[in-house]
């Protein structure tokens, strides 16, 4: 089984009012100097086989076509 | 006029797409499932109605977006039949790459159910006909991501199309959409997708019938 992690994050210049109430929250918990925070998402795949180059390409593919949206965000992928 | 209406899990407005298409065109639209791959022969209009189609999993849209009904709808479009994506419609719209642009969470993070006032941008579409240029119409919203977004040189581009064809009028932007967007249709002129509800919007007992004119103006299209 081969595992990756997929890190799919907003683009720059892309608001993102989900980080922006995050960051304010931080603010009132007292945790002053947070310059900004940007919200994503993180996906843990498992994938069957043993050929880690092809399964990585497959991933980039499933990225492209599902998990992120490249209109507004970016991915990396971390093969493990 | 010949219409259908797609459905996936999730979506809770097809009942009211479907009283509005049966009252304005005098017949009951065909159903699509999700699963579908084959449409009815002869369609005037596809809709995609509002709701929340895989319970927002993913992103809005994302997943109903990927669905085979969905396929088959952007064929049919390619084809020149019209297709109509109201509010999560329009979010599978612009999931499915039919449509530019992606839809956000609304800048104040709040889901916004209210009334608001439409402008009319471009009267000279298929949607939009039976309405006077910059017309301003009443229109109910209910959604969380309607922030809609594009790149600049894909705003620019969709402005100086006349793709921009509702924009919110009259500081009732609900959700911080770029250039107070609520709906932009396709280069081709046959998808249409909005974030407000016209189908909430077209008898007396509505309060109104601002929204009639959307499907008034495709019916004519159809005739």
């Amino acid at each position: 089984m081969i595992k990756a992690r997929v890190t799919v994050t907003l683009k720059n210049g892309v608001l993102d009012p989900q980080g922006k109430a995050i960051e304010g929250a931080l603010g009132t918990l007292g945790f002053s100097g947070v310059a900004g925070v940007r919200q994503g998402k993180v996906f843990d795949l498992e994938v069957e086989g043993t050929d880690s180059a092809k399964a990585e390409a497959d991933i980039k593919q499933m990225c492209e076509r599902l998990l992120a949206n490249t209109v507004i965000e970016n991915y990396s992928i971390s093969m493990s | 006029m010949k219409s259908a209406v797609v459905l996936v899990p999730g979506l809770n407005r097809d009942r009211d797409m479907i009283a509005a298409l049966t009252k304005v065109s005098g017949h009951a639209p065909a159903t699509l499932w999700q699963t579908e791959t084959t449409l009815p022969e002869g369609l005037d209009l596809i809709v995609i109605p509002g709701g929340f189609s895989f319970g927002d999993y993913l992103r809005c849209g994302a997943i109903a977006a990927r669905m085979p009904v969905m396929r088959a709808v952007a064929d049919a479009a390619k084809r020149g039949v019209t297709v109509l994506g109201v509010c999560n419609g329009f979010q599978i719209l612009v999931e499915a790459g039919m449509l530019p642009g992606a839809l956000m969470r609304n800048t104040s993070l709040k889901f916004v159910c209210r009334e608001v006032k439409l402008q009319v941008a471009n009267a000279n579409t298929a949607f939009t006909r039976q309405y006077a240029p910059n017309q301003i119409i009443r229109c109910p919203v209910a959604h969380h991501d309607g922030n809609y977004f594009a790149e600049p040189e894909e705003l620019a581009r969709l402005e100086g199309e006349g793709q921009v064809v509702f924009r919110y009028a009259e500081g009732t932007n609900p959700n911080g959409s770029i250039n107070d967007i609520a709906g932009i249709m396709n280069a081709s002129g046959n998808v249409l997708g909005l974030m407000p509800h016209p189908e909430n919007l077209i008898e007396s007992a509505h309060g109104g019938d601002d929204g009639r004119g959307i499907f008034e103006s495709v019916l004519a299209k159809a005739a």
